[in-house]
C-alpha cells in the first residue's frame, strides 16, 4: 500500500506498456468441434465515442453466434498479437468524455459486456500471453478459466489507480471474490505488476504454461500455439465437465474468506486500509478512497449497488484534476521514452564509467543488467571495491526478491570489469564520468580519456550543476561531449536529464538518449546552462526552505508541510539526502550565476553545518540523526545552536502553513517557467516529467506547468506578487507567467 | 556426443580418431566402424588406429532392487572384473583406467581408483574419474582415446558407474557451518554457545536435485517443454516407449545383449539380466498422469527412462597392441565430436547438432551409417531430435546449415531397445551404447555405426566404428 511511492515509482515502469485500446477487434478464428476460438486481433484505434458501442456490439454478435451454434461447446479468448493480451482501455476514449455521466455510461457498457461473458452457459477460457492490464484483466476475470504463459512479459495488473481511476468494468466487484479482500485491495490500490507465477498462487489464474524453446517454428510463435492447444483442451474439459473451474483454496485463504464473511471483521479491514491510504496519500489522491468505497458497496449492499457505485465513481474520478494530472504524466512518459534524435550511427555496446562512487556504480548497475559491456574505473582499489560491491548488492537484492536467479545475476555481472587503469578504453563507445564535482578534476579526466578512446566515442559528464560547455572547453572534440545527469539512487530514480551544448552534435545526443532509454530511464533533453533544468528549479526552493528554517519553523514541521502538499520527501529531509556540502556547492555556483533571484536563506547556515560535519544522511547527521536500523530518526539537537544563530524575524502575514507551501512551490514553478522562457526546456511536457520524476514534484499536480494550468496563471502570479511585496525580487514573476496570466485562454497543456 | 565406430578391417590404413571439445556444454556423437567391405577408408595418416577390444556391463537394475545395499565402487568393481574375466587381459598390461560417474559418493570421490584396486588391477595402474552428466562414460572413453592417440598409453580401460539407490543427502549449509565451527571450539562454554544457536530449520536436509544448476529446471520438465516445442504428442511418446520395451525384450530373449555379464551380489542371488524391461500396453500407459508438467504435460513415468543402478567398462587399445596381443578387436573408434548449446531450451537436442558434424568430419553421409544408437532419456526427447534433424527450418535458423541432415531410418535405429527400456545408470550408458553398436554392426554385417547422447548442461556426442 505504498501509494505515493507507487505513483512515482511504478507509473513509469508499466504504464509505458499500456497500449491504448479497449477491446480490440475480435473475430472467430477457428471453428472447433468443441471450442471456438476468439482471436483478439491487433489493436486498432477507432474513432472515439463509437468505440465502446461498436466493439461491444461486435463482441455481442460473436458471443451470440457461439451460443447459437450447437457445435460450439466452449470458447477460448486469445490474442494473436504477441506480447499483449489486452493492455488496457483506450485512454483517448475516456479523455474525450465531457462529463462524468458520459464516462459512467462507458463503464456501464463495459460492465454489461463482461457480465454477458460471465453468465455464458458455455465456458469461456482466457488464454493470456503478454500484458493483461486494466480492462484486459477485468475481461480475463470475467471468463470462467484463465491460463497464462509463465513469461516475464506476461503481467497482470490493474494500473487504473496510477491514473487516478478505478477498475471500471466489474473489476472492483469480481476481484475481492476471486482473490479475497486483502489481496484485492493490494492489487487495486498499488496497481503493481503481478507476474504469472505469483498470479497463480493468488488464484488470479488457474493454469500456467511454460514458454517453449525453438522447435520447427520460432519459440514465440510455437509458445502461443501451445497456449492455444492447452487452452482448447481445458475449454473442452470444462464443457464436458472433466475439468472443474473451482479452485481448491488453501487453508489460509479459506480462513481469510471465512473471516471476511463476518461484517465486523470486514469493517475493521476497511478501516485499517482506509487509514493507511489516508496516511500515505495525505488525502491528495481521491482514487484509492473511491476504490475502497466501491468494494464496500458491493460487499455490503449487494451486486446492483456495487456495480452502480463502480460506474458512478469511475465517472467521477475520470473528471478529477488529479486523474488528468496523472494521465498527463503517463502521456509525458510515453513521450520521453522515444528518441527524438533518431538512431545513432553507432550503437553503444561497450560503456566505460569513471568513478565507482554511488553514482558511478549505480550507472554501471543499470547498464550491465541491460547487457552493456561495462568498464567501471576508479583511482583507488578501496573505492573500486565499494562500487563493485554496490553493483553486486543491487543485483543480489533482485535475487532475494526472486525477480532474478543467482545464475542470471552471475552472468549479468560477467559484463562488468572493475579496474584502476584505462585498459580497454580503446574499445569504448561511450564514457560516462561520475568523478568528484570539481571543474579541474573533470578537465583532467576528460583530457586523460580523450587520449585513449576511439574517435567515435562519446564523452558524457554526470554532473548536477557544472555547465557542460565549461567542461567541454578543454575537449579536442566538443561535438562529442554531452551531459548525462542521473539521479540518486540511480537504480531506483527513473529520470535522466541529458544536457546538450551548442556544439554537441545530433548524433552524440542520439547516442546518449539511446543509452538512457536502454538503461530504462525516462529521458528529458535540455539546453546547457547553470543548473540545467532540474537543479536550477530546486535552487530557489531550497533557498526558501532555509529562510523558513531561519524564521523559526523546525525541520519536522517543514517536512510535514511539504509532504502535505504532495512532495514524497520532506524539504529538510531532501537537503539531508542530497548532502549539505553538495547543496552548499550548488547554491554558491547558482548564486553566482543568477544573483539575487537565488537568494533567500543564508548560505552561511549551510557552511556552518558543513563545518560541524552535519553533511546529511551520508555523515549520519544533518537536520536529523541517522542511525543504522533506526527508523524513527530524531532531530539533530546540534542544529539548535546554528538555527538560533541565523534566526530571522518571521513575517506573520506570509507564515501560515499554506503560505509556506506556496512560497516554496511558487519559487519552484517560477524558475521552471523561466527555463522554458529561456529555451533551456524545449517543452512543458519535459518540464513536468523532469520535476516529478527527478525532484518529486507532487504527481497529483502533474508537474509545474500542469499546476499552473490547473491553479491558474493569474492566481499564481497574484501569490508571487504578494510574497514579492514582503521579500522582494526573489518572487518577481517571470515574463512567461505574466503572459499566461494576462490571457486566461493560454494553457501549457491543451 | 556422437561416436562414430568402424568395423575392424584387414588392411591397416584406417583413419585416426580425432576429437574436439566444443565448449563446456557438450553432446557427444561417436562413429564406430567395423569390418572391411570398406567403400571408404577413414584412416588418417600419422594418427594411431584405436580399437575397442571388448566391453561388458553388469545388468542394469531399477534402483532400489538387488544393488540397493552396495556402494558405487562395488558395481564398478563387478564390471571391471567381468571385463578381466572375459578378455583375460594381463593386469599389468593395463596402462590407465578412466571411469565416469555423475552423482558422486563422497567417500570414493575417485571411484575409478577404488574400484580398480578392489577389482584386482595392479596398484601401479593410475586411475582417474571424470564427470559430464549422462555422457560421463563417453567422456571416459574419449579421454582414453586421447591418451592412446597422444602416445601416452597403449591399453586403457574406460567405463562408468551410477548407483541411484543411494545418493548423498547433506546437512543444511547452516548446520554444516555450525558443525565445522564446533570442531574448532576449545572450551565447553564455546561449544555450548554454538550448540545453542542451532534452530529447527538447521535440520532440514539438502537433497541432490536432478535439475540444471543454471536454470533450476528439472530434466523431465525440460523434456516436456521440448516435446511441446516440437509438437510431439503424448500418443507418439507412448508408442515410442512401447517400441523400446518391445525391442529390448526381443533382444534380451534372443540373447543379443552380449555385453551383459552376471554379477553375484553379496548376500543375494546372481543377477543375470536387466530388470527394467516391461512391455506394457498403450491403454495402460495412457492411464498414467504427467510426471512433470501437471496436469496437462505429456512426459510420464512410462515414457521416460527410470532411475537405474549399473556399471560398464570397455577395453581400448591401439590397433598395433591389440593385434600384437592376439586380440580380434570388435570395433574401431573412428571419430567423435562434442557440441553444446543453450541449457534452457535446447538442453536435450545435442544429437541433432552433433550428428551432421561428426559425419562431415569423417566424410560420411547418413546413408553410410548402418546402425544408429541414440541415448533415450525420454521418448519425447528422441522424437524431438528426430523432428529437429528432419527440419530445414531448424537447420537453417539454429544450426547455421543450408539444409537438414535428415532423420535416421527407424529400422536402423535403437533396434535392440534403449535407455527407456534397458535403463539409464547415468555414467554407465555411454559404454552400453558403444558395445550395442559394435555387436549390432557385426550381426547385421554393417560397416559404420553412430552413437549419440545428450547430457545435462546441453551436451551430446557421437562415435563411428566397427
Amino acid at each position: 500500500l505504498k501509494l505515493c511511492q507507487a505513483v512515482v515509482g511504478l507509473l513509469g515502469r508499466f504504464l509505458v506498456d499500456l497500449v491504448l485500446f479497449f477491446f480490440s477487434r475480435s473475430q472467430i478464428l477457428k471453428g472447433w468441434r468443441a471450442a471456438a476460438l476468439i482471436g483478439l486481433e491487433n489493436p486498432f484505434r477507432p474513432t472515439v465515442n463509437t468505440l465502446s458501442k461498436q466493439l461491444s456490439s461486435e463482441f455481442t454478435d460473436i458471443m451470440n453466434e457461439i451460443w447459437a451454434n450447437e457445435a460450439v461447446k466452449s470458447a477460448v479468448l486469445i490474442s494473436s498479437k504477441p506480447g499483449s493480451f489486452i493492455a488496457g482501455a483506450d485512454l483517448d476514449m475516456i479523455e474525450a468524455c465531457k462529463t462524468s455521466q458520459e464516462v459512467a455510461q462507458l463503464s456501464q457498457e463495459g460492465q454489461k459486456m463482461l457480465e454477458k461473458i460471465e453468465q455464458s452457459p458455455k465456458p469461456v477460457v482466457a488464454a493470456i500471453s503478454g500484458s493483461c492490464l486494466g480492462g484486459g484483466l477485468e475481461l480475463a476475470i470475467a471468463c470462467h478459466y484463465r491460463i497464462a504463459t509463465k513469461e516475464k512479459k506476461t503481467v497482470l495488473a490493474t494500473p487504473e489507480v496510477l491514473l487516478g481511476l478505478l477498475p471500471g468494468a466489474g473489476g472492483t466487484q469480481r476481484l475481492p471474490k476471486m482473490v479475497g479482500l486483502p489481496a484485492a485491495f493490494d492489487i487495486m490500490l498499488t496497481g503493481r505488476n503481478i507476474r504469472a507465477d505469483r498470479a497463480k498462487k493468488m488464484g488470479l489464474v488457474d493454469q500456467l504454461v511454460d514458454p517453449l524453446g525453438p522447435g520447427v517454428k520460432s519459440p514465440e510463435a510455437r509458445t502461443i500455439e501451445y497456449l492455444e492447444e492447452v487452452a482448447i483442451d481445458f475449454a473442452r474439459g470444462l464443457a464436458n465437465r472433466t475439468v472443474s473451474a473451482k479452485r481448491s483454496k488453501g487453508l489460509m485463504q479459506k480462513l481469510t474468506d471465512y473471516a471476511m464473511a463476518v461484517p465486523f471483521v470486514r469493517q475493521q479491514v476497511y478501516k485499517t486500509v482506509e487509514n493507511k491510504v489516508r496516511k500515505q496519500t495525505k488525502g491528495l489522491y481521491p482514487a484509492p478512497l473511491k476504490i475502497i468505497e466501491t468494494v464496500k458497496a458491493g460487499l455490503d449492499q449487494g451486486h446492483d449497488a456495487g456495480y452502480l457505485a463502480e460506474s458512478q465513481n469511475f465517472g467521477q474520478l475520470a473528471v478529477t484534476k488529479e486523474s488528468k494530472a496523472l494521465l498527463g504524466l503517463y502521456r509525458g512518459q510515453v513521450y520521453c521514452k522515444k528518441n527524438k534524435f533518431g538512431t545513432p550511427q553507432q550503437e553503444v555496446k561497450t560503456l566505460a564509467v569513471l568513478g565507482a562512487g554511488l553514482m558511478g556504480a549505480g550507472i554501471a548497475q543499470v547498464s550491465v543488467d541491460k547487457g552493456l559491456k561495462t568498464i567501471l574505473k576508479d583511482t583507488a582499489q578501496q573505492g573500486l571495491d565499494r562500487g563493485q560491491q554496490q553493483v553486486f548488492k543491487g543485483l543480489n537484492s533482485k535475487v532475494k526478491k526472486k525477480s532474478l536467479t543467482s545464475f542470471e545475476r552471475d552472468s549479468i555481472l560477467s559484463n562488468l570489469t572493475g579496474q584502476l587503469d584505462y585498459k580497454g578504453f580503446e574499445k569504448a563507445d561511450m564514457v560516462i564520468e561520475a568523478v568528484f564535482e570539481d571543474i579541474n578534476i573533470k578537465h583532467k579526466v576528460l583530457k586523460e580519456v580523450e587520449a585513449v578512446i576511439p574517435a567515435h566515442c562519446v564523452f558524457a559528464s554526470n554532473t548536477s550543476a557544472l555547465p557542460i560547455s565549461q567542461i567541454a572547453a578543454v575537449s579536442k572534440r566538443p561535438e562529442k561531449v554531452i551531459g548525462m545527469h542521473y539521479f540518486s539512487p540511480v537504480d531506483r530514480m527513473q529520470l535522466l536529464e541529458i544536457i546538450t551544448t551548442d556544439k554537441t552534435s545530433q548524433d552524440t545526443a542520439a547516442s546518449a538518449v539511446a543509452v538512457g532509454l536502454k538503461q530504462g530511464k525516462i529521458v528529458i533533453v535540455v539546453k546547457d546552462g547553470p543548473g540545467f533544468y532540474t537543479t536550477r528549479c530546486l535552487g530557489p526552493m531550497l533557498a526558501e526552505v532555509v529562510r523558513v528554517l531561519q524564521e523559526g519553523t523546525d525541520p519536522k514541521k517543514i517536512d510535514a508541510i511539504s509532504t502535505a502538499f504532495g512532495f514524497p520527501v520532506g524539504a529538510a529531509t531532501l537537503i539531508d539526502e542530497v548532502g549539505v556540502d553538495v547543496a552548499t556547492h550548488v547554491a554558491e555556483d547558482l548564486g553566482k550565476a543568477f544573483g539575487e533571484r537565488f537568494g533567500g536563506g543564508s548560505i552561511e547556515l549551510f557552511k556552518l553545518m558543513v563545518e560541524k560535519g552535519f553533511l546529511g544522511r551520508k555523515a549520519g547527521k544533518g537536520f536529523y540523526i541517522y542511525q543504522e536500523g533506526v527508523k524513527n530518526r530524531s532531530v539533530n539537537s546540534g542544529m539548535d545552536e546554528i538555527l538560533a544563530r541565523f534566526k530571522l524575524p518571521a513575517k506573520p502575514e506570509v507564515c501560515t502553513d499554506e503560505d509556506i507551501q506556496m512560497r516554496l512551490v511558487t519559487r519552484f514553478v517560477n524558475e521552471a517557467a523561466m527555463c522554458l522562457q529561456e529555451g533551456i526546456l524545449s517543452s512543458p511536457v519535459e518540464g513536468d516529467i523532469g520535476a516529478v520524476f527527478g525532484l518529486g514534484f507532487p504527481p497529483c499536480l502533474g508537474g509545474p506547468f500542469r499546476y499552473v494550468d490547473s491553479y491558474g496563471a493569474k492566481q499564481l502570479v497574484d501569490k508571487l506578487r504578494k510574497y514579492e511585496a514582503v521579500y522582494g525580487s526573489q518572487f518577481t514573476p517571470c515574463q512567461l507567467l505574466l503572459d499566461y496570466a494576462n490571457n486566461p485562454s493560454k494553457k501549457f497543456h491543451q | 556426443p556422437t561416436l562414430l565406430l568402424t568395423y575392424v578391417p584387414k588392411e591397416n590404413n584406417f583413419p585416426r580418431s580425432f576429437f574436439k571439445l566444443a565448449g563446456s556444454l557438450v553432446n557427444i556423437t561417436s562413429l564406430l566402424a567395423v569390418q572391411p567391405k570398406s567403400k571408404k577408408t577413414l584412416t588418417k595418416s600419422g594418427v594411431k588406429n584405436i580399437v575397442v577390444v571388448e566391453g561388458v556391463r553388469i545388468p542394469f537394475l531399477q534402483s532400489g532392487t538387488s544393488y540397493a545395499d552396495l556402494m558405487p565402487h562395488d558395481l564398478a568393481r563387478a564390471a571391471l572384473q567381468g571385463l578381466l574375466n572375459r578378455t583375460s587381459v594381463p593386469r599389468e598390461v593395463v596402462d590407465y583406467i578412466v571411469y565416469g560417474t555423475v552423482i558422486q559418493e563422497v567417500k570414493t570421490s575417485n571411484v575409478a581408483r577404488e574400484a580398480a584396486l578392489g577389482a584386482g588391477f595392479s596398484d601401479k595402474t593410475p586411475a582417474h574419474t571424470v564427470t559430464m552428466a549422462c555422457i560421463s562414460s563417453n567422456q571416459a572413453m574419449t579421454t582414453g582415446v586421447g591418451m592412446i592417440a597422444a602416445g601416452q598409453c597403449d591399453v586403457v580401460v574406460a567405463g562408468g558407474v551410477e548407483l541411484m539407490s543411494d545418493v548423498p543427502i547433506r546437512h543444511s549449509r547452516k548446520m554444516r557451518k555450525t558443525m565445522l565451527t564446533l570442531n574448532r571450539a576449545k572450551t565447553l562454554g564455546q561449544k555450548l554457545s554454538l550448540l545453542s544457536k542451532i534452530r529447527p530449520d538447521y535440520f532440514a536436509p539438502e537433497l541432490p536435485a536432478v535439475a540444471e544448476f543454471s536454470t533450476s529446471e528439472t530434466m523431465g520438465h525440460s523434456a516436456d517443454r521440448l516435446a511441446a516445442a516440437f509438437a510431439v504428442s503424448r500418443l507418439e511418446q507412448d508408442e515410442y516407449a512401447l517400441r523400446s520395451h518391445t525391442l529390448a525384450k526381443k533382444a534380451q530373449d534372443g540373447g543379443l545383449l552380449l555385453d551383459v555379464v552376471p554379477f553375484k551380489v553379496p548376500g543375494k542371488d546372481t543377477v543375470t539380466k536387466d530388470n527394467g524391461i516391461r512391455p506394457s500396453s498403450m491403454e495402460q500407459m495412457g492411464k498414467l498422469k504427467p510426471a512433470f508438467v501437471k496436469p496437462y504435460g505429456t512426459v510420464t513415468a512410462a515414457n521416460s527412462s527410470f532411475l537405474t543402478d549399473g556399471a560398464s567398462a570397455v577395453l581400448l587399445m591401439s590397433e598395433e597392441k591389440a593385434l600384437a596381443m592376439g586380440y580380434k578387436p570388435k570395433a574401431y573408434l573412428r571419430d567423435f565430436v562434442y557440441v553444446s548449446q543453450d541449457p534452457k531450451d535446447q538442453l536435450l537436442l545435442g544429437p541433432t547438432y552433433a550428428t551432421p558434424k561428426v559425419l562431415e568430419k569423417a566424410g560420411l553421409t547418413m546413408a553410410d551409417i548402418d546402425v544408429f544408437e541414440f541415448h533415450e532419456a525420454f521418448a519425447g526427447q528422441i522424437l524431438a531430435n528426430l523432428k529437429a534433424m528432419d527440419s530445414d527450418w531448424f537447420a537453417q535458423n539454429y544450426m547455421g546449415r543450408k539444409s537438414k541432415v535428415g532423420a535416421p531410418p527407424l529400422e536402423k535405429f535403437n533396434t535392440w531397445g534403449g535407455s527407456l527400456s534397458l535403463g539409464h545408470p547415468f555414467a554407465a550408458t555411454g559404454c552400453r551404447l558403444v558395445m550395442t553398436t559394435a555387436h549390432s554392426l557385426k550381426k547385421e554385417g554393417g560397416q559404420y555405426g553412430l552413437v549419440a547422447a545428450c547430457a545435462a548442461g546441453g551436451l551430446p556426442k557421437c562415435v563411428l566404428g566397427p
